[in-house]
């Protein structure tokens, strides 16, 4: 089975990179792009049958930092 | 006093920390990442670099390493501990220092001579100073933008825990904080490099006061 985490900064926390990325598409000429978050996306290739609490448990020890991370577990 | 310097793949300031502590009078001994306990020591510095690449995130593969589990049991038992730029980021990412450290606001890696603040004396780290001294201590860092809520940012200002504040933020740390300490005020993790300032021919040696203060300690006791 596979799975896939969606890794983001939490809501509130200021993103520099998404910012810059806001900025070089203003500059590429695509207006009203109003605000951009840059994530990451981790692929998971998991044993049948792992259950979701653990794979949660892969994101709070490791995937994500949830001081400023939050994170959203897809099962494929 | 005893002193270990933790060695990861891809630290690099493990040998100048190595140097400043022995200038100031400590016995100290290279810790291999692999290595599940540590020699019985005083203090515990967790070096500047790259450690595994700053792959994920800098510090997280360094965080689950055999030897940071010995460095939690140290730090349980009261064990002083020291983290430097990537050693900053292991300790926050360990959980032994709260907050985060993110991105650079400019998005540029900064290389320069930081002017800091010391907001405290209060610490085997701070002692060698006067709150209010500024020190001039080298930044490297690509990731130094300190973070944290705003109930960790309010308890630490009100337990007197931020150690250092940069006078001219580099990096867009929330409240200009460089350096923070533990509940217990026995580890300090800082982006600044106080061991790259321990030599006339380093540009100066404001960093001497924080390795001899520490080191003091254990002579006196």
């Amino acid at each position: 089975m596979k799975a896939k985490v969606h890794v983001m900064l939490k809501t509130g926390v200021l993103d520099p990179q998404g910012e810059a990325i806001r900025h070089a598409l203003g500059s590429l000429g695509f207006d009203g792009v109003q605000g951009v978050r840059q994530g990451k996306v981790i692929e998971l290739d998991l044993a049948d049958g792992t259950d979701e609490a653990t794979i949660n448990q892969m994101c709070d020890k490791l995937l994500a930092n949830t001081v400023i991370e939050s994170y959203r577990v897809e099962l494929l | 006093m005893k002193a270990a310097v933790i060695v990861f793949p891809g630290s690099n300031c493990d040998r100048d920390m190595a140097v400043a502590l022995k200038a100031a009078g400590a016995d100290v001994s290279m810790v291999w990442h692999k290595d599940s306990e540590l020699p019985k020591v005083d203090l515990v510095a967790v070096p500047g670099g790259f450690s595994f690449g700053d792959y994920l995130r800098c510090g997280a593969i360094a965080a689950q390493s055999p030897i940071c589990k010995g460095l939690i049991s140290h730090v349980e038992r009261g064990g002083y501990a020291l983290g430097v730029c990537n050693g900053f980021q292991v300790l926050t990412e360990t959980g032994l220092l709260p907050g985060a450290l993110m991105r650079n606001a400019g998005l540029k890696f900064v290389c320069k001579s930081a002017p800091l603040t010391v907001e405290t004396s209060q610490s085997a780290f701070t002692e060698g100073y006067n709150a209010g001294d500024t020190v001039h201590f080298p930044i490297a860092h690509h990731d130094g933008n300190y973070t944290a809520d705003a109930a960790t940012l309010a308890a630490l200002t009100s337990e007197d825990r931020i150690a250092f504040r940069y006078g001219d933020n580099p990096n867009g740390s929330v409240d200009d904080i460089a350096g923070v300490l533990s509940e217990n005020r026995r580890v300090l993790g800082m982006m600044p490099h106080p061991e790259r300032a321990v030599d006339a021919g380093h540009g100066g040696i404001d960093g001497q006061a924080l390795f001899r203060g520490l080191i003091g300690q254990f002579v006196q006791a």
